[in-house]
């Protein structure tokens, strides 16, 4: 439906590619998604899944899976292949586009029909365009999304054309993008920050142009070469990418508009450096789930430049924030009993609005009568109506009966001139129940010290909050997206004999 | 007729299409250019001229609310037509746009 309006109104401007010419238009990617329709309604598949980094075959599918009344089912291709036998499993009979790599991992799984990418190009770029006869059932699955998983097994988290709607009318101006606006989408498409981007541009007539593996150096290359004026990272890449501004100077980004970064912790270091290296560039920080359609929070430019100059160290703080609610949506603070806390009080994060979904194949809703979704994920408003999130409820550690947020300490050890990255968990303990591990990535070449790690500590926060134990680490597990792996930390820390102070 | 989030309705007297986004329960009237609009697969459509008190004409990409906002409508052509539910016209809706957020 999106598309379709956007093929009738500006047929021939480039939707996905270079500006180089060899680029989609709006209107072949309408008539391309329509015979990708016709090649999916095979009669027995009843999802469509994509195994493979982004591609131009990536909206096609996307959006061919909806006019073929199908769910698009994206699957993360770098999970190992038992992992991805097992989601497979629990999504056929499908369609499945794949690549040299996982195809073997997939194509014996009963009811699953694997073709490459250049195999489905070939059935979507010739013959003949069936009528736009999709029917637009607001309650139909529009996409399966897998979570990341970092607490527990990956959960299928279902959005209907509904949410997606909602989110895109609500926030997005039809054809509102100039001609010459681009955007860079590096996030893979099993993301829901990927998966929304191209709905987004797409309806807004933004040109795409993908980063399908990324790559600090060749995302700047891109941004210069294609005239990039927005992009969308995770943290990690925008850490990445203020290393290689720093290595070299002199690179100059002036075509971006908008950066905007989400999908994790983003260091207060890593983003005051950003916004001096890009100082035309217009920062946002969007915070939001897979169950919510994406952006549900925004931090906008003015909020950071203004946190950045401030004086005042309650608007300086504004920068770790996830900036105020999206007008069509309500938030507010929980504790255990679901009772709301009043400002300055953490709990846990509740989220109302037609673009939240909040429901998992397979599992039950999560949300109440009332129309709320707890997020699990931990946090609290200010005065001012400013959200911040100090990461998932099951990460909080409880020492002797005290909760404690890793978040609140990962921001204050950050603010430590020789420390790169850090993580804080709790691993079990005899006396404590749990006690506070800081696990710290030194800069280069600095010599640290684990008392001074806890003067420091010490002197900004709460006596509990000073960790138990620091451990000094080359670099922490991440996953592709950008997400601390804190399971997989937690896992080796309490195999491992750590010193104690 | 009776309509559901989801349906498609076409104008008789113009270009205009739409696609329902919300809409109330039981039957209602919505017209375009004064006239009762059709489903899209009954023929002689787009035809004719809207009624003058109703010809301010539909954008493409707007959202269309009935004052109770019970009924929401998203234009997907453009046409000569005002919407309207029975007699009283459908206002645009507004949408927020984030300052680039994906």
């Amino acid at each position: 439906m999106l598309l379709e309006m956007s093929a009738n109104a500006f047929g021939d401007r480039i939707a996905i590619g270079s500006r180089d010419g060899s680029g989609v238009s709006y209107r072949d990617l309408f008539e391309n998604s329509g015979r990708a329709a016709k090649f999916f309604r095979d009669g027995i598949s009843e999802r469509v899944s994509l195994i493979d980094t982004s591609s131009v075959a990536l909206p096609v599918a996307l959006f061919g899976s909806a006019w073929a009344g199908l769910p698009f089912v994206p699957l993360n291709y770098r999970l190992t292949e038992e992992e991805i036998q097992a989601l497979a499993g629990e999504i056929s009979p499908a369609t499945a586009i794949v690549n040299e790599i996982t195809r073997s991992g997939v194509e014996n799984i009963a009811g699953f029909k694997c073709v490459s990418r250049t195999e489905f190009m070939s059935t979507y770029q010739c013959g003949d365009v069936p009528d736009p006869d999709w029917e637009m059932d607001p309650e139909q699955i529009a996409i399966l999304l897998f979570t990341s998983g970092t607490t527990g097994a990956p959960k299928a988290a279902i959005l209907r054309h509904s949410h997606l709607v909602s989110y895109i009318l609500g926030s997005v101006e039809f054809m509102g993008a100039g001609e010459e606006e681009a955007t860079l989408v590096s996030v893979p498409p099993y993301h829901i920050a990927g998966m929304a981007a191209l709905c987004s541009s797409v309806y807004a007539g933004r040109r795409i142009v993908q980063l399908p593996n990324f790559d600090a150096r060749q995302w700047i290359d891109l941004v210069i070469e294609e005239q990039i004026t927005h992009a969308m990272v995770v943290p990690t890449m925008l850490s990445r990418i203020v290393e290689e501004l720093e290595k070299h100077s002199g690179v100059d980004l002036n075509s971006l508009r908008f950066l905007s970064y989400g999908g994790g912790r983003m260091p207060r270091p890593v983003i005051e450096k950003a916004l001096r290296f890009l100082p035309q560039t217009n920062f946002v920080n969007a915070y939001g789930l897979t169950e919510t359609s994406s952006t549900i929070s925004v931090l906008g430019p003015d909020d950071h430049r203004s946190a950045l100059e401030s004086k005042d160290k309650i608007i300086r703080r504004r920068l770790s924030s996830a900036g105020q609610p999206l007008p069509n949506i309500e938030v507010s603070i929980r504790d255990e009993e679901g009772k709301i806390l009043e400002s300055g009080s953490t709990g846990e994060i509740w989220v109302r609005g037609e673009q939240v979904s909040g429901e998992y194949l397979e599992h039950r809703t999560r949300v109440t009568d009332e129309g709320w979704f707890p997020t699990n994920d931990g946090g609290f408003l200010d005065p001012d109506g400013y959200l911040y999130v100090e990461g998932r409820m099951d990460d909080v550690i409880i020492r002797g009966g005290e909760n404690i947020s890793p978040g609140e300490i990962e921001e204050v050890i950050l603010l430590h001139p020789q420390i790169k990255d850090v993580a804080v968990v709790g691993i079990p303990d005899s006396d404590w129940g749990e006690i506070v591990v800081a696990v710290v990535v030194p800069s280069s070449k600095a010599k640290l010290d684990m008392l001074e790690i806890q003067e420091f500590v010490r002197g900004r926060l709460r006596s509990s909050r000073t960790p138990d134990r620091v451990a000094i680490v080359d670099e922490l597990p991440y996953n592709e997206t950008g997400k601390l792996l804190r399971r997989v930390l937690r896992d080796n820390l309490s195999s491992s004999s750590l010193d104690k102070d | 007729m009776e309509i559901r989030a989801g349906s498609r309705l076409k104008s008789t007297v113009c270009s205009t299409e739409v696609i329902a986004v919300k809409a109330p329960d039981g039957e209602i009237d919505v017209r375009c250019g004064g006239v009762t609009m059709s489903d899209p697969s009954s023929p002689n459509m787009g035809n004719g001229a809207p009624l003058e008190e109703a010809d301010g004409g539909s954008l493409m990409g707007k959202r269309y609310v009935s004052s109770d906002e019970t009924l929401e409508l998203l234009c997907t052509k453009p046409g000569a037509g005002s919407l309207s539910l029975g007699d009283s016209l459908l206002t645009i809706k507004e949408s927020k746009p984030l300052p680039a957020s994906d």
